[in-house]
């Protein structure tokens, strides 16, 4: 159960690789976190991730291997996973990648994989586990969005694409759960380092993996129903958004 | 309406989402109204049958998750109201476990008997009073509320047992306490108190620090049935623990002036304000508190003596505005309270110390002494000194900052109050509550299924027995179909 300040005991983790994941997962543990599913698609890394965490106090780490596109075996991972946790208190959606717009924005395959891991199989993910948090009247779903759909750049349409529809997608089911027990949590970084970035140039407003946990953690605290990270890229996309298209199109980036 | 209707009027139905009195953790549940015992007992029926989790919820002034259930079945007992028998020349009350401790005294007040025991709200159940095992300002000289109880009666998921503290002890006391977790208490046989008016004799005094404050309580709380002392949370250095002490008895006829003697026990307590609104959470900071204590504290008389003040005036003051809980904003907040035995008085200080330096503002801090236990063993009065407090959700450091807490408690052979809790580490339970094996047992005796949790159950793994460093197993799932994609798998940029 999430206790008063919004602390979970257990979580699922669809992305359970993620270095953003991994940063929150270090900082629930050290406040309630006991038990813990790493769902994804890489065998090793997520078993890499089970040992980090399980070094960090008496937790319980399963995994389970699943790629958020096998529509086929959603039910079943939803439905295992949550058996073994009992109650679901987290389901932190953090699955995602990034492609390479240069070469995808010619590869009308490279862009369908993209859209269809970060959105639409991300969307079902997220409907399945909303189900079982409405159901059981209780939980907290946080969606790694980015700051990237907020408003979609030339640089990495692609990419920024699919986060849009995620975002638009998640502020719906967010509206949907109230009053079901349930909650929904959408966290917009800006660029983190991280492995997904690794090689690309910072751009402005850049941040690390732990300090975007810590935001989240502090939004989990206050119930913030948009955490953004870092907090002024709040400020700075609300003017973003209004920019004319012949300065946006100028800004570097 | 039918037949079929009423039965479906009974079968849960209307989802909402409850939360208790700090309006922290919300989930939804299946609420049930019940009005009679009989809709109950078809209630817990049918929830046994259909394998869904069940607890009771009175007027939910618990401040954590005890009266909710997520996903489960929360019958509201407050339909269950009524006054059975009463006797008035012995004060023996039996009543339904809805009834509420105001209803009580608006009825036998003026008859001349008091509740044995009273929390700092009147709106609180009978129902609820039993599984909190509930104390008040008497304490320290009559203990706690379920020393009253002569008999219950308890509906458990195999049908209605009569329970007395002679019947079956080990069932009795287990819900003593129980937070609701033994079976749903129907209705309750209970011993009130006499007394010749509705007025409080009252003597203030104020006290310049903690140790003050304790040198006084210890050596004059005997002369009072009823002593509580306010404390300056925010107050540092030499003035660290400065207090407010109200003491009290029920006046006598022969206190009161000639003139209201000839009604000496009239109570019609009235709700002055409402907080009409959810302000922004953030209103109690320690900027407003400090100010509020310094006015408070001022306000006190160094000493007065005998001044006779309404019993809601002295017992429920935070009755007199409606809503007081919305005051902490939207977030909620958190009451902390503890106990530790007399001789741990430097755990107590170390407590206040904290609260003090990391000006964590709390509106209302309470200090009193309890006197010895009764058998309950997840009851939570033990004798030595109970301090209680709110914090606002919302700073980061309140949740670490009572985990630290929590360490100087249980360090100490202490305890939070499980009716108060909503964060609570699981872990150190069975450090606080030594005797929660024996309770565990007779709970699997009357509920082997587990048809009875709560929120608060689940989150402090209360009724199953703790998982002892389970080693985490190895992955079961199959390896899914390869896919194509070279792009790695990580978050967002």
């Amino acid at each position: 159960m999430n206790d008063a300040m919004g602390m979970p005991q257990t979580a699922v983790v669809v992305g359970g690789t993620s270095d953003i994941a991994r940063a929150v997962l270090r900082s629930l543990v050290a406040r309630r976190l006991r038990r813990i599913v790493l769902v994804g698609r890489d065998e090793i890394g997520l078993a890499a991730v089970a040992k980090e965490l399980q070094v960090l106090g008496p937790i319980e780490v399963d995994t389970m291997t699943f790629d958020v596109t096998d529509m086929d075996r959603l039910g079943t991972v939803v439905a295992d996973s949550s058996a073994r946790l009992g109650q679901v208190d987290l389901v932190l959606v953090a699955a995602g990648i990034l492609g390479d717009q240069s070469s995808d924005e010619s590869d009308p395959e490279a862009v369908a994989r993209v859209l269809t891991t970060n959105f639409t199989g991300t969307a079902a993910v997220m409907t399945a586990f909303a189900a079982v948090l409405r159901s059981q009247g209780h939980g907290r779903m946080i969606v790694l969005s980015s700051v990237a759909g907020v408003r979609v750049r030339r640089a990495n349409y692609v990419y920024g694409a699919s986060k849009a529809g995620l975002d638009g997608f998640a502020l719906g089911m967010a509206e949907a759960l109230r009053g079901s027990g349930a909650s929904l949590m959408i966290v917009r970084p800006g660029w983190v380092a991280t492995g997904m970035t690794e090689g690309l140039d910072p751009a402005p407003f850049a941040t690390t993996p732990q300090a975007v946990a810590a935001d989240v953690v502090a939004g989990m605290e206050r119930s913030t129903p948009v955490v953004w990270s870092p907090g002024p890229l709040r400020l700075v996309f609300a003017v973003m958004r209004l920019l004319p298209a012949a300065l946006w199109r100028r800004l570097p980036g | 309406m039918t037949a079929d209707g009423v039965a479906a009027r009974h079968t849960p139905g209307v989802r909402r989402s409850l939360t208790g009195w700090g309006r922290t953790a919300p989930s939804a549940c299946d609420v049930s109204e019940v009005h009679t015992a009989e809709d109950l007992d078809t209630v817990l029926a049918g929830a046994t049958h259909s394998k869904r989790s069940v607890v009771a919820r009175g007027l939910g002034r618990s401040y954590g998750d005890a009266a909710q259930c997520a996903g489960g079945v929360v019958i509201d007992m407050t339909g269950l109201d009524t006054v059975l028998e009463a006797d008035l020349d012995t004060g023996v009350v039996r009543m339904g476990a809805g009834t509420s401790l105001d209803a009580l005294m608006r009825a036998f007040v003026p008859r001349g008997w008091f509740v044995p025991v009273t929390p700092g709200t009147r709106h609180v159940t009978v129902g609820g009073a039993i599984a909190a095992d509930i104390h008040g300002k008497n304490h320290h000289r009559d203990g706690s509320f379920c020393s009253y109880v002569t008999r219950l009666s308890l509906a458990t998921p195999s049908g209605r047992v009569e329970v007395s503290p002679q019947s079956d002890p080990d069932l009795f006391w287990a819900t003593a306490g129980g937070m609701g977790l033994t079976g749903i208490v129907v209705d309750a046989t209970v011993q009130m108190v006499r007394i010749e008016t509705a007025t409080m004799r009252v003597d203030t005094e104020r006290a310049q620090n903690l140790d003050d404050c304790l040198t006084r309580m210890t050596e004059h709380d005997g002369d009072y049935r009823y002593s509580v002392a306010w404390i300056d949370c925010l107050a540092r250095g030499a003035k660290m623990g400065r207090a407010v002490l109200t003491r009290a008895d029920h006046a006598r006829l022969e206190d009161l002036p000639p003139a209201r003697r000839a009604d000496a026990l009239c109570f019609n307590p009235v709700v002055g304000a409402q907080v009409p609104i959810t302000p922004p959470s953030g209103l109690v900071n320690p900027v407003t508190v400090a100010a509020f204590n310094e006015l408070w504290f001022r306000k006190a008389p160094r000493s007065r003596t005998g001044e006779l003040q309404s019993m809601a005036t002295y017992f429920h003051p935070l009755d007199g505005v409606g809503s007081w809980n919305r005051m902490y904003g939207a977030r909620g907040f958190v009451q902390y309270q503890f106990v530790v035995p007399f001789g741990a008085e430097e755990a107590l200080r170390a407590v206040l110390t904290r609260l003090s330096q990391r000006r964590m503002a709390s509106f209302v801090t309470v200090l009193k002494r309890f006197g010895p236990a009764d058998p309950g063993p997840l009851s939570f009065p033990i004798e030595g000194w109970t301090l209680a407090f709110d914090l606002p959700v919302g700073p980061l450091s309140t949740g670490p900052l009572l985990d630290a807490l929590d360490e100087i408690v249980a360090g100490a052979g202490g305890r939070v109050y499980l009716a108060k809790d909503s964060r609570l580490r699981p872990e150190l339970l069975e450090a606080m509550y030594p005797r929660l094996a024996e309770w565990r047992a007779t709970r699997q005796r009357i509920d082997p299924a587990g048809v009875f949790a709560s929120d608060l159950s689940r989150r402090l793994d209360l009724v199953s027995t703790p998982r002892t460093g389970r080693a985490s197993r190895p992955s079961r799932a199959r390896a899914s179909a390869k896919t194509k994609t070279k792009a790695k798998e990580v978050a967002t940029p």
